[in-house]
């Protein structure tokens, strides 16, 4: 992605949906109407922080045919890098940001019977906009949705009121899960499921779908990977005889772009592949933190995805 | 298996068992048979037992058919005439299946091509489908003139079944209709009219 696909947008309108869950509406700073997107897609948003370029994606919740803004969640996270608290705190009406063309890697099935969507917290977001997207072609869907609380659920009300029946919701903290194993034990043949939350609750949706007898083909998810932190290292370009820096903060993406270095990408969260790089050399253990390469890939360390792998050693030799 | 660069060629990957399905059902032919015995030395008993099988007889005796059944054991076999009657059986099972159901199918291509046709009227992924080709290279063609279908079409050019057009079976395939398509090869000059080959035996 280059900034030649960068949208301008202003901030129209902001909501604390949640104890750490705002809700941001985003109208075009151009008067160019925004583009149409698939339900499940999501956008990169770049914040302009003091001292650097900070850029997350954001699940889009709107109705995907409204062209006239687009609506993001995003959940305040303690100890992070900066993206979600500038967000909070730095973002009002008025404000005005850049964001990516939408991109959907979760959209979805095009020939499904049914659709099971399981979202846990902030995972509700990409869902908003896939919901709106079923029930407006008539498509037969239920959504399962485990929050902490009512107060730390986004959405609670609005969605049983639009939704009705159609929405489950489970609550922590009166000991409340969501009863996967019986909602996947009797759906009707050609139904999908959908799962969207922290990494545990994936991981546990997808070996349950798996142990019910789903094939792969109808189980779907998203994770909301961020760059883990870890040491610092240099990165070698072989190409341009470069040398950076990666902060121990920063992903080799990032450190790239602070040095004024253009790297492909599109999702920033180690699953569409783009950012997929040929490893020259390593001193060191790369920290594969990606869903796309295979086991067998990861195992051989000739390939990285810089937006969310690193390293942990001295130093890595990139094919750039 | 044969090999082709058109892309819409369909790839048969083998069969392997799904140790989580709650239930599979197989269809296979008189040769495709020999693929399910070999599926179910693979597994546990637990996985034929949980496996129901549909083996078109085709041509074959009721003698070859019942032991070949008996090599299928403990998995259940229904015996169906033929193909038609085969689908026709399957199609009452996966009218009334839920999740967890894995479908495989084992034989000649007009046998896959169907199984995965009524697959995808049940809408399950062919991708999902475990699939495994053997014996009889025959395909089934469709004319792209009259529309109408060629079965167990084994050389090329073949004659179209309905409108007599002498058709060359390219490797265009589809997954709807599950045929081959067969073009016109004479179009330009209909006296002439090549030789049949034996390409699919
Ligand atoms: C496809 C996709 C869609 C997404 N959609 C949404 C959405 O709709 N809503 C939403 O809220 N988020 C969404 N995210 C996540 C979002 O992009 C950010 O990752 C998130 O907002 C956190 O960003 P951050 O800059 O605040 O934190 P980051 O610094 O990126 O930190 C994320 C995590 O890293 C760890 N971490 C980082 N730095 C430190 C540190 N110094 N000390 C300790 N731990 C640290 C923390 O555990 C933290 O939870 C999405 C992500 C992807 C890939
Ligand atoms: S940018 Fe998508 S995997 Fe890295």
């Amino acid at each position: 992605m280059t900034a030649s696909f960068l949208r301008r947008v202003r901030v129209a309108e902001v909501e604390p949906v949640a104890s750490r869950i705002k809700r941001f509406r985003l109208v075009s700073a151009d008067g160019e109407p925004l583009s149409e997107f698939s339900g499940g897609s999501h956008v990169t948003v770049c914040m302009q922080a003091p001292d650097r370029l900070i850029r997350n994606p954001y699940s889009l919740m709107s109705c995907p045919s409204d062209t006239s803004s687009y609506q993001i969640g995003v959940l305040k996270v303690p100890d992070s890098r900066g993206g979600s608290e500038f967000m909070h705190e730095n973002v009002s009406i008025g404000t005005e940001l850049e964001i990516s063309e939408p991109l959907n890697l979760f959209p979805p099935a095009k020939l499904a019977r049914k659709h099971i969507l399981v979202a846990g917290g902030i995972g509700i977001t990409p869902f908003m906009s896939m919901m709106s997207e079923l029930e407006s072609v008539g498509a037969d869907f239920e959504l399962h949705y485990g929050v902490r609380s009512l107060a730390e659920g986004a959405f609670c009300k609005l969605l049983e009121t639009r939704y009705g029946p159609r929405v489950h919701l489970y609550f922590q903290d009166k000991g409340q899960l969501v009863p996967l194993e019986q909602v996947l034990a009797s759906q009707p043949l050609g139904t999908h499921v959908y799962v969207c939350g922290p990494k545990p609750m994936i991981d546990w949706a997808l070996r349950s779908a798996t142990l019910a007898g789903w094939p792969d083909e109808n189980i779907h998810s998203e994770q909301f990977t961020a760059p883990p932190i870890g040491k610092p290292f240099v990165a070698r370009l072989v190409r341009t005889g470069r040398e950076v820096t990666v902060g121990g903060h920063q992903s080799i993406l990032e450190a790239l772009e602070q040095n004024g270095i253009d790297a492909p990408f599109l999702c920033r969260g180690g699953a569409c592949g783009q950012c997929e790089t040929a490893v020259t050399s390593c001193d060191g253990f790369i920290e594969h933190n990606d869903h796309y390469l295979t086991e067998a890939e990861k195992a051989d360390g000739r390939k990285i995805m810089i937006c969310v792998s690193r390293i942990s050693g001295d130093a890595i030799t990139l094919d750039l | 298996m044969a090999v082709s660069g058109i892309k819409s060629r369909p790839v048969y990957p083998g069969l392997s068992p799904d140790p989580n399905a709650r239930s599979n059902v197989v269809v296979c032919d008189v040769a495709g048979a020999e693929a399910v015995v070999e599926l179910l030395t693979r597994a546990d008993g637990a996985f034929a037992r949980r496996t129901s099988i549909i083996l078109s007889a085709d041509g074959a005796g009721s003698e070859q058919a019942q032991a070949l059944a008996k090599r299928l054991e403990p998995a259940g076999v229904e015996i169906a005439s033929g193909l038609p009657a085969a689908i026709s059986h399957l199609n009452a099972i996966l009218d009334q299946a839920s999740m967890g159901l894995r479908l495989y199918a084992a034989g000649s291509e007009p046998l896959i091509g169907s199984v995965v046709q009524a697959g995808l009227d049940h809408f399950i992924d062919h991708l999902s489908i475990r699939t495994e080709h053997r014996g009889s290279l025959k395909r089934r063609v469709q004319c792209v003139h009259c529309k109408g279908m060629t079965e167990d079409v084994t050389t090329n050019p073949v004659t179209c079944s309905h409108c007599g057009l002498l058709l060359l079976v390219r490797d265009h395939y589809s997954r709807r209709l599950a045929a081959f398509q067969g073009v016109c090869i004479n179009a330009e000059s209909p006296g002439e009219r090549p030789e049949p080959n034996v390409e699919f035996p």
